[in-house]
């Protein structure tokens, strides 16, 4: 599908070239900052993820018996603050993203390297401000309502602000991204040859850069009336509590979209790879990657459908919603389409892109069963929502970016994963994430509300069921860390292109080089051209 | 596919005109603003004052005049974004019952 790309490349890798704290710190290499942003936001999913153990740990029994009430509330703010903001959102766009978007479309590098790289640093100031808003941490959950946080004595402030800052991050990387795709492609790479994680990236980055001011104004609003007393939100000073969940619902349900289509773009790589067949419906994958970046804009209210909206504005969003799940849909039907009579080899990589699409079918689903009026009343801000959220969430991104990790591990280090290793791990986290939150539509429907740290005895059955769920969970996220980190070290070296892949970041060497590739490929065809005769 | 496009050089007597052009409008707001009570449409006046200036520099100062197509798009996209945010959430606001 390229000429011009050598097979043998002698040249140092990108990760042998240099060495030395300075060289990663100062490097406007997008590899090398594609690798600093897995790093960190590595770090902070298993910050979160350890907070989840705990409150699952104290979720046990029905009493409070581990952590105080004030301190679960706690928890579960950072866990969702840390998950959404620090890890998810960044998650598969910056790491992945950055290291692979120049490498699939033919380029050297990003447009802009050194704005990349002030992205990264922005995103180290705004988790420094985080750690000091840990010194007496907020409790108002990830998405600080007003009036309470408007009022709360806790530290908002500063986590908001961390999270503000992070947000010039996002919109710089969404800004590179757009301009790399639209101006770097290699000679021959048109649009509508360029892979599906592409187009991915693209709405999403489309998403980074228009929505994300939104949020930002919105927490900067919310720090003036915690400061100067102005009322944007207080009803006392003449402000309207609901303006903020406008508000910060108009970002953060576009933001669901920035955390899910990068993780759709990788399952769109890998069915084709493991399946041996050109991917089916190409233009609809694209396409509807686009819709769902225009369309997330329209739904915003179906969060605030008990917040007492009007029944007027209530009905409308309550269809415009069901209208996102058209364009969803039709990426389900055409994965399961390319999948059709095609040689599946279940590659751990491929285990993970197939979870993704059970586990999001059920969180997606799931989204119309709150997204209808009726039955958000009775659903709204208890556990089913939980659990339609982690299916989304886990079930859907975190899938993606574990099966994203399996799959261009060897490409960004050179060293093959233990793939019988990786097919336990994932074994584990399929059972464990299930059993975990399976329960909780149960616990849901029957009435759980979310966020306590006590509840009923009659919900302990189920409650001690999802505990245990987390435990098989962490068991296969060690089990997963271990291989990761086991075959930097002790890996078989990869091959340049060991799943015979057609596309272009797997047609020059494992790790790439400096510059990616010796010479700029011309591209002659689509990189989804599997088992054609001859 | 990197596209070289003609770079665009503005004049500086057309600099000198729009920023004249800005200032005479600051002025008109600051006048209709103090000097003529028009009541409720004092509001609007400004925002259509400010809507002019916004417009004036996005176009001449920004350059957005003399880009491409695909520029456009983002440039106007976000207020595509902004209407929307106003008028789904006047929906809400001007059906509200209220006890």
């Amino acid at each position: 599908m390229a000429t011009g790309t050598a097979a043998t490349i002698s040249e140092p890798s990108f990760l042998e070239y240099k060495s030395g704290f300075r060289s990663w710190f100062y490097t406007t290499d997008h590899k090398r900052i594609g690798i600093l942003y897995l790093v960190s936001i590595s770090i902070f999913f298993i910050i979160a993820g350890s907070i989840a153990i705990v409150m699952r740990a104290e979720l046990f029994t029905p009493e409070s018996n581990i952590v105080s009430p004030h301190t679960y509330n706690v928890l579960f703010t950072l866990h969702g603050s840390l998950m959404v903001f620090f890890f998810i959102v960044p998650g598969i766009s910056a790491s992945l993203g950055n290291f692979l978007i120049p490498l699939m479309i033919g380029a050297r590098d990003v447009a802009f390297p050194k704005l990349n790289l002030g992205s990264y640093w922005l995103y180290l100031i705004g988790a420094a401000i985080l750690l000091f808003a840990l010194l007496e941490p907020a409790d108002t959950g990830w998405t600080f309502y007003t009036p309470y946080s408007a009022k709360t004595n806790t530290n908002v402030i500063l986590l908001t602000l961390g999270i503000f800052v992070l947000g010039f991050s996002s919109i710089l990387t969404g800004l590179n991204f757009i301009v790399t795709i639209h101006k770097m492609r290699a000679p021959g790479m048109t649009w509508h040859r360029l892979p599906l994680f592409i187009w991915a990236l693209y709405s999403t980055a489309i998403l980074q850069l228009l929505a994300t001011p939104v949020v930002g104004i919105t927490l900067l609003l919310l720090i003036a009336e915690r400061t100067l007393g102005i009322g944007f939100f207080d009803p006392d000073k003449g402000g309207d509590p609901v303006l903020f969940q406008n508000f910060f619902w108009f970002y953060s349900h576009p933001a669901v979209y920035i955390m899910i289509i990068p993780a759709m773009g990788v399952i769109s790589e890998i069915l084709p790879v493991f399946s041996r067949k050109p991917i089916f419906g190409y233009k609809a994958i694209a396409y509807s990657s686009v819709a769902i970046a225009i369309i997330s804009f329209f739904v915003w209210a179906h969060h605030l459908f008990v917040a007492g909206i009007s029944e007027t504005a209530a009905i409308i969003f309550s269809f415009l919603t069901f209208l996102v799940a058209v364009p969803t849909a039709i990426k389900v039907f055409n994965w399961l389409a390319t999948l059709y009579k095609g040689s599946i080899q279940f590659h751990s990589a491929m285990l993970y892109a197939l979870s993704f699409l059970f586990l999001f079918t059920v969180g997606g689903l799931t989204g119309l069963h709150v997204g209808a009026l009726a039955a958000d009343i009775h659903l709204h801000d208890t556990y089913f929502v939980v659990a339609h959220m982690h299916y989304v969430m886990i079930g859907g991104t975190v899938m993606g970016f574990f099966g994203a990790l399996h799959f261009w591990y060897p490409k960004w280090f050179g060293k093959m994963l233990d793939d019988t290793l990786g097919k336990i791990a994932w074994f584990f986290v399929f059972i464990g994430f299930n059993v975990t939150f399976f329960p909780q539509f149960f616990l849901g429907v029957q009435g759980m509300p979310r966020r306590y740290a006590t509840y009923l005895p009659e919900f302990e059955s189920l409650m001690k069921l999802s505990t245990i769920g987390s435990w098989i969970l962490a068991i296969g996220m060690i089990i997963m860390a271990y291989n990761l980190i086991k075959s930097l070290y002790s890996g078989e070296k990869a091959p340049d292109n060991p799943y015979n892949s057609l596309s272009l970041e797997w047609q020059t060497s494992s790790p790439p080089i400096l510059e990616n590739f010796k010479e700029i490929p011309v591209v002659t065809d689509w990189s989804y051209g599997y088992g054609k005769k001859g | 596919m990197s596209e070289n496009h003609d770079e665009h050089i503005t004049p500086y007597k057309t600099y000198v005109i729009i920023w004249l052009i800005l200032m005479a409008l600051t002025v008109i707001t600051v006048y209709v603003a103090r000097e003529i009570d028009l009541g409720s449409i004092n509001l609007f006046v400004a925002m259509i004052i400010a809507s002019i200036k916004a417009t004036i520099v996005a176009l001449f100062f920004m350059h957005l005049k003399y880009e491409d197509s695909i520029t456009w798009v983002f440039a106007l996209y976000p207020l595509f974004l902004l209407s929307l945010l106003i008028g789904l959430t006047s929906i809400d606001v001007f059906n509200r019952i209220v006890p």
